[in-house]
C-alpha cells in the first residue's frame, strides 16, 4: 500500500552541478516519465555527442507502473491470504525485480554515457559520461549526484522492510504454529511499515 | 530648462567655481577635492562580490531616451532598457516586433528625451510591478515591466507639446498625469506666434491605469490656461483625490522667455480635485476632440507590437466644472511640487525664489470652503496666499528645484545655483543640515521619497555638471549621481558615480519586491509569434514574390538553417529567429554582414525578425554576436546571393542534411 506513493513521487534523482550553473540542473526518473531540465541536459549533451534522452523512446518507462501495480497487487493479495510461502515468494520476486531495475538502469546510463556520436564536436580519448547509479562523479565541468528520490526510497524501504519482516517471521515461527498468528502478523508486519514511515500515527 | 540652465550657468558658474576651488583647494591630477568621506564609507557602498545590493535604481537616461538600472548602493549599472530610442544592441526600434513601439501621429520616432520615472503605486508604497516615463520631446509615457524589464506600452498624449509633468501617479496607479510644459494652439492651428494669449492652451492628460494588466488610456483632458506645466505629484492620504501641478510663465510669454517669463513674483500651483473631474465626466460635461494619437504594445505572448491609432479624446473645460481646478500662487518660476509623506504638505520649489514655500492641504481645502479667492484665470479660482501656505523655509540657498522626503519628519531639498542639498523640518521649517553637490544637482531621490512610505536611508543628488569629479573624456563628459547616507543626523557623503545621458529623475525600491519576480526565459511551448520556428525540423526557407522568408531556428552552437542559396538581387529577406534554448541567460544574437539595420538579440524561446535587403551578389556570412558556448565561433552561416534575373531555386540545409 505503502508503494501506490511511489506512482506519485519521482523514483531517481540526477543532479548536475557546474560553475555556469550556480541554480542547479538536473532530471527526475518517474515510474513512467522524466521531469526537469531536459531539454538543457540534452542541449548540453550534444557537445559531447550523447543521443538524446528522449522519454517517449524509453520502453521501461511504459513498463514500470505496470511491474509495480502486479507488485502491488499481488502484495495485497498475498497479505490478505495470509500465507507464508507466497508471502515468501512475493518478497523474493521484489527483491528480484527490484535489482533488474537496478541493472537496467545501470545498462541505460552505461548506453548513453558510452554510446557517442564519432563526429562531436570534443571527444576526450577513453573519456565516457556515465552517471553513476548512486554517489557523485566528476564528469567534465560538472559534477553528476545520482541518488534515489523520495519515490526510489520508498521503494528500497519497502523491500528492506519486507525482507526483515520475512527474517521477523521465520524466528517467531518456530515458536508459534497457528496459521491465525501468522495471517495477524503479516497484517502487522504491514502496518509497522506506515508506522515506520509516519504515515500512519501509532498510539499504542 | 535647458535655456535657463545655460542662462545660470553662464552667470553663475564662474563665481560658483572658483569659490569651491578657492574654499577646497584644487589639484586636478589626484581629482577635485570637496570633503573627506569618513573612513567608514567604503564599507557603507561595498557589496561583496556575489552579494546584492540593497535596491533597485531606475535613473532616467535623458536624452538617451532610455532607463537605466542600478543596483544600489554600489551604483552598479546593470541594465539599459530601451524606451523611446532605438538600441542596436537590443535591436530594440529595429526588429519588425518592435518597431511599432516607436510609432506616433507624426511617424516613426527613433529618440525620445525621457525624464520622470515613477514606480506603480499600491496604497500609496510602490509595488514593483511597473514603472512609468515620459517622453518629452514627442509627447508620449511608457510602461515598463519589472518582470521581464521591458517596455510594455507607449501611449501619445495628442493636443500636448513637451510632455513634462509626467508620469506621476495617485496613490493606487489609478491614474498618470501627462501635463504640457509647452502650451500650443491645440488642433495644429495656423495662427500667429504672437497670438499666443488668445490661441495657446495648456492640456493636461489623466492616463487611467488597469489596474490588472497596467494597460492605459487617456481617459479625459483638461484644456487649461497657457502656462507652462512643469512638474506634478500626486496627493496622498487626505489629499488622496488631488493632483498639484507646478506652473511657470503665468506671464503668458513666447520669446525670451528667461526673461520674460520671470517677471512675475509668484506662478502657480494647480490643484485639481479628480475625483471631481471623473463626476464631471460621468455627467457628460466633457467635449470629443478629434485628436490622432498612437496607443503602442507590446504581447509577450507574441513577442510583437502592435499600434493602435486613436482618433479622439474628452475635454473638460475648467469653466463647465467648478470646483474642478484651483490655482495657489507660488513663488518663483516653481519646477518641483512635493507632498510629504502625509499629505498634508505640498512643497513648492520655485526656481527663483528666496523662501522655500510649504502650502498646507488642510488649510486649502479651508480656503475653497471661506471662498479665499483672488481673481480667478479662464473660470480657475486663484487661492489668496496667505490662506493655503503652511510655512515658508528661509535662507535655503539658491534656485530650490525639487524635494524629497526621508519619512522620519525632515524634507531634502535641492538648490541648483548653490550646488547643494539643504535638509529642513517638516513643521518648523528650520534648516537642520546643508551638503554641497558637485555639481548643479538637478533632481535628487531618497527610495520612496515621494511616497507615503520612504526608505530613508539614503539620499541620490542627480548632478547636471561633472567637471573635474571623473577622469576626464574629452569635452563630452558624464553627468553623476552622488550618494549620501541619511540614516544619522549630518548627512554623509559616501560615493560618486556616473549615469547614463541625464538623469532628471530616479526611483528607487527594496531588491526583493522586484526580484522575486523577474522572468529567466520565455516559454517555447507559449510562444504564439506569426513567424515561430519551434523545432529544427520545421526550419524553412520561403519565397513570396521578392520577399524571402526565413524560418530559422537557433540553439548551441549553431543556426538551422546554415547554409542558404537562391536569393537574388532585389530581394528583401526577412530573418524570423526563433532562440530554442530554455535556459537561463542564454540570449543568441544575428548579424548579417553589410545589413543597413542592428543585430537582433533574442532570448531563450522568444522569436524576432530583422530584414536585410542583399547590395551585392555574392556570399554573405552571418553569425550568433552574444559570445553563447564554447563553440560560439562556430555558429555561422552563408547566405548566397544571384544576380536579379539569375534562374534558381531556394534552398536551404544545416549540417549533411539537405533540407
Amino acid at each position: 500500500m505503502l508503494m501506490i506513493a511511489a506512482f506519485f513521487l519521482p523514483t531517481w534523482d540526477i543532479s548536475l552541478e557546474a560553475p555556469q550553473y550556480p541554480e542547479g540542473l538536473g532530471m527526475q526518473i518517474w515510474l513512467n516519465k522524466i521531469t526537469g531540465d531536459l531539454g538543457t541536459i540534452n542541449g548540453l549533451n550534444h557537445y559531447i555527442g550523447m543521443k538524446k534522452i528522449e522519454p517517449d523512446s524509453i520502453k521501461e518507462l511504459t513498463i514500470m507502473p505496470f511491474i509495480l501495480g502486479f507488485l502491488i497487487l499481488a502484495g495485497i493479495i498475498v497479505g490478505a491470504l495470509g500465507k507464508k510461502k507466497l508471502l515468501t515468494l512475493w518478497v523474493i520476486l521484489f527483491v528480484l525485480l527490484g535489482i533488474a531495475g537496478g541493472v537496467d538502469f545501470y545498462m541505460w546510463e552505461y548506453d548513453y554515457g558510452h554510446d557517442l556520436d564519432p563526429t562531436a564536436a570534443i571527444i576526450i580519448p577513453g573519456m565516457s559520461y556515465q552517471p553513476p547509479l548512486i554517489g557523485s562523479e566528476q564528469l567534465l565541468n560538472f559534477v553528476a549526484h545520482s541518488y534515489p528520490a523520495e519515490g526510489g526510497i520508498i521503494l528500497i524501504a519497502a523491500g528492506i522492510i519486507s525482507l526483515l519482516a520475512l527474517g521477523y517471521e521465520a524466528t517467531f515461527n518456530k515458536t508459534k504454529t497457528k496459521k491465525e498468528y501468522e495471517k495477524k502478523d503479516v497484517k502487522h508486519s504491514f502496518i509497522s511499515s506506515f508506522i515506520h514511515h509516519g504515515l500512519v500515527h501509532h498510539k499504542p | 530648462m535647458k535655456s535657463l540652465k545655460k542662462l545660470i550657468i553662464s552667470a553663475l558658474t564662474v563665481i560658483l567655481v572658483m569659490s569651491a576651488f578657492t574654499y577646497y583647494g584644487c589639484s586636478t591630477k589626484k581629482g577635485s577635492t570637496g570633503p573627506i568621506v569618513g573612513d567608514d564609507a567604503p564599507s557603507k557602498v561595498y557589496v561583496p562580490p556575489g552579494k546584492y545590493d540593497e535596491f533597485y535604481g531606475f535613473f532616467s537616461g535623458g536624452f538617451s531616451g532610455q532607463l537605466a538600472v542600478y543596483g544600489l548602493p554600489t551604483g552598479r549599472l546593470f541594465r539599459v532598457i530601451p524606451v523611446f530610442s532605438q538600441d542596436p544592441e537590443k535591436g530594440y526600434g529595429y526588429s519588425e516586433e518592435s518597431k511599432p513601439m516607436l510609432m506616433t501621429s507624426q511617424g516613426f520616432i527613433p529618440w525620445d528625451d525621457a525624464h520622470h520615472p515613477e514606480l506603480s503605486m499600491t496604497n500609496g508604497t510602490p509595488d514593483g510591478r511597473w514603472i512609468f516615463i515620459n517622453g518629452n520631446n514627442t509627447p508620449r509615457v511608457a510602461r515598463i515591466d519589472l518582470k521581464t524589464f521591458r517596455t510594455a506600452e507607449i501611449i501619445e498624449i495628442p493636443n500636448s507639446a513637451g510632455n513634462h509633468s509626467s508620469p506621476f501617479t495617485s496613490e493606487n496607479s489609478e491614474y498618470v498625469v501627462a501635463g504640457t510644459r509647452f502650451s500650443v494652439p491645440v488642433g495644429n492651428k495656423d495662427v500667429s506666434i504672437d497670438s499666443y494669449k488668445e490661441n495657446f492652451k495648456g492640456v493636461v492628460s489623466f492616463i487611467k491605469v488597469d489596474p490588472s494588466s497596467g494597460k492605459m488610456n487617456i481617459a479625459f483632458q483638461l484644456m487649461t490656461p497657457p502656462y507652462d506645466y512643469d512638474l506634478s505629484h500626486a496627493g496622498k492620504g487626505p489629499s488622496h483625490d488631488w493632483f498639484f501641478f507646478s506652473c511657470y510663465n503665468s506671464e503668458q510669454s513666447n520669446s525670451l522667455m528667461e526673461v520674460n517669463a520671470s517677471q512675475k513674483d509668484k506662478d502657480f500651483i494647480m490643484a485639481v480635485n479628480w475625483k471631481k473631474a471623473e463626476e464631471f465626466l460621468a455627467q457628460g460635461k466633457a467635449k470629443d476632440m478629434a485628436s490622432t494619437y498612437y496607443h503602442n504594445t507590446y504581447d509577450e505572448g507574441t513577442h510583437t507590437a502592435t499600434s493602435e491609432i486613436l482618433t479622439s479624446t474628452k475635454i473638460l473645460d475648467p469653466k463647465d466644472c467648478p470646483g474642478m481646478i484651483y490655482y495657489m500662487p507660488c513663488p518663483k518660476s516653481p519646477h518641483g511640487v512635493d507632498v510629504d509623506p502625509s499629505g498634508e504638505y505640498i512643497v513648492g520649489g520655485g526656481k527663483l525664489s528666496t523662501v522655500i514655500p510649504v502650502f498646507s492641504f488642510s488649510k486649502m481645502l479651508k480656503a475653497i470652503e471661506e471662498k479665499q479667492i483672488d481673481g480667478e484665470m479662464d473660470g480657475i479660482p486663484v487661492l489668496k496666499y496667505e490662506a493655503v501656505i503652511g510655512g515658508e523655509v528661509q535662507k535655503p540657498g539658491l534656485g530650490p528645484l525639487h524635494t524629497e522626503f526621508d519619512g522620519k519628519g525632515y524634507a531634502y531639498t535641492s538648490m541648483f545655483v548653490s550646488s547643494e542639498v539643504v535638509k529642513w523640518k517638516l513643521g518648523t521649517w528650520e534648516v537642520v543640515d546643508r551638503a554641497p553637490s558637485y555639481y548643479s544637482v538637478g533632481h535628487i531621490m531618497i527610495p520612496g521619497g515621494d511616497s507615503k512610505t520612504p526608505w530613508g536611508k539614503y539620499l541620490f543628488v542627480l548632478n547636471k555638471i561633472t567637471k573635474d569629479r571623473f577622469l576626464p573624456t574629452g569635452p563630452e563628459l558624464p553627468q553623476s549621481c552622488q550618494l549620501y547616507d541619511i540614516s544619522g543626523d549630518k548627512m554623509q557623503l559616501l560615493l560618486d558615480f556616473p549615469t547614463i545621458g541625464e538623469p532628471h529623475y530616479a526611483q528607487a525600491i527594496p531588491a526583493d519586491l522586484i526580484m522575486k519576480n523577474s522572468q529567466k526565459t520565455f516559454k517555447l511551448d507559449d510562444n504564439k509569434n506569426a513567424y515561430v520556428t519551434r523545432n529544427e525540423k520545421e526550419a524553412r526557407v520561403e519565397r513570396k514574390g521578392n520577399e524571402v522568408h526565413v524560418y530559422g531556428t537557433m540553439i548551441r552552437s549553431h543556426f538551422t538553417p546554415d547554409n542558404i542559396e537562391g536569393i537574388k538581387l532585389g530581394d528583401e529577406v526577412y530573418f524570423h529567429l526563433t532562440n530554442l534554448e530554455q535556459d537561463w541567460d542564454i540570449p543568441h544574437g544575428f548579424a548579417v554582414f553589410g545589413n543597413e539595420n542592428s543585430e537582433l538579440l533574442i532570448m531563450p524561446g522568444e522569436t524576432q525578425t530583422i530584414k536585410w535587403i542583399p547590395k551585392n551578389v555574392g556570399v554573405i556570412p552571418f553569425y550568433c554576436t552574444d559570445f553563447c558556448s564554447a563553440l560560439h565561433q562556430e555558429m555561422q552561416g552563408y547566405i548566397r546571393v544571384h544576380p536579379k534575373d539569375a534562374n534558381v531555386q531556394l534552398t536551404f540545409s544545416t549540417g549533411s542534411k539537405p533540407n
